[in-house]
């Protein structure tokens, strides 16, 4: 199945792009797609995360089609 | 309802003027509750001469909605703007404008207070200040 990953503000930075997309074949949580992705960097610690523009756990299960977005905690208003 | 999101100075009292002059409700809201916020020239102890407001669009509007529509199952709301600032932003400009039309003062004071305080925690926006000695820090969120 074809996922896109996002990634935004100084996760985006220290990644150096802001989004991916990708092939994956097994099964996939939030946690484990961003291990796949990116295999050297341990996720952020308080790193927050979206599957198609809502907040899920990293336990949350990945389909096909769906934009995962991983963003260090918010800061408008 | 509205929710608008501005890659431009905006006027918050123009803002509110126009929406309230198009609302079909003249003579039923007994109380407006606004709130505005503006970008300080300090902070942390630096001072900061401009800002770059970054957002998730699309989640930024869906979290926004989401935001109003649980505002509305505890308040009676007649109406509420919500207006938010992204891109580049100098001092004194205003960055977020939230306004709640009800009947009485009570359920716009607190959905006004409720809908700023939502919106701080959960709509995906995050701010890079640009210090006065050009180091650029991206304001830390709570979480």
């Amino acid at each position: 199945m074809t996922i896109t990953l996002r990634y935004f503000a100084s996760l985006r930075e220290t990644l150096g792009h802001s989004i991916k997309k990708m092939e994956i074949f097994e099964p996939q949580t939030v946690l484990s797609l961003w291990k796949l992705a990116n295999p050297t960097i341990p996720l952020p610690e308080n790193t927050l995360t979206a599957v198609n523009m809502d907040y899920v756990p990293l336990t949350h299960a990945i389909k096909d089609g769906d934009e995962i977005a991983f963003f260090p905690p918010v800061t408008g208003g | 309802m509205t929710i608008k999101i501005c890659d431009t100075i905006f006027e918050p009292f123009t803002e509110i003027q126009i929406h309230q002059n198009k609302l079909t409700l003249q003579g039923k809201f007994g109380a407006t509750s606004i709130f505005i916020g503006t970008m300080r020239d300090f902070n942390d102890g630096n001072d900061v001469q401009a800002m770059t407001l970054e957002h998730y669009e699309g989640m930024t509007q869906k979290q926004l909605a989401k935001i109003i529509t649980a505002a509305k199952q505890q308040w009676q709301i007649l109406d509420c703007l919500i207006v938010h600032r992204v891109g580049e932003i100098l001092p004194n400009e205003p960055i977020v404008l939230v306004a709640v039309w009800s009947a009485h003062r009570g359920e716009a004071f607190d959905a006004c207070r409720y809908l700023m305080e939502e919106l701080k925690a959960n709509a995906p926006f995050w701010k890079l200040e640009q210090l006065a000695s050009n180091e650029k820090r991206w304001v830390k969120g709570k979480n």
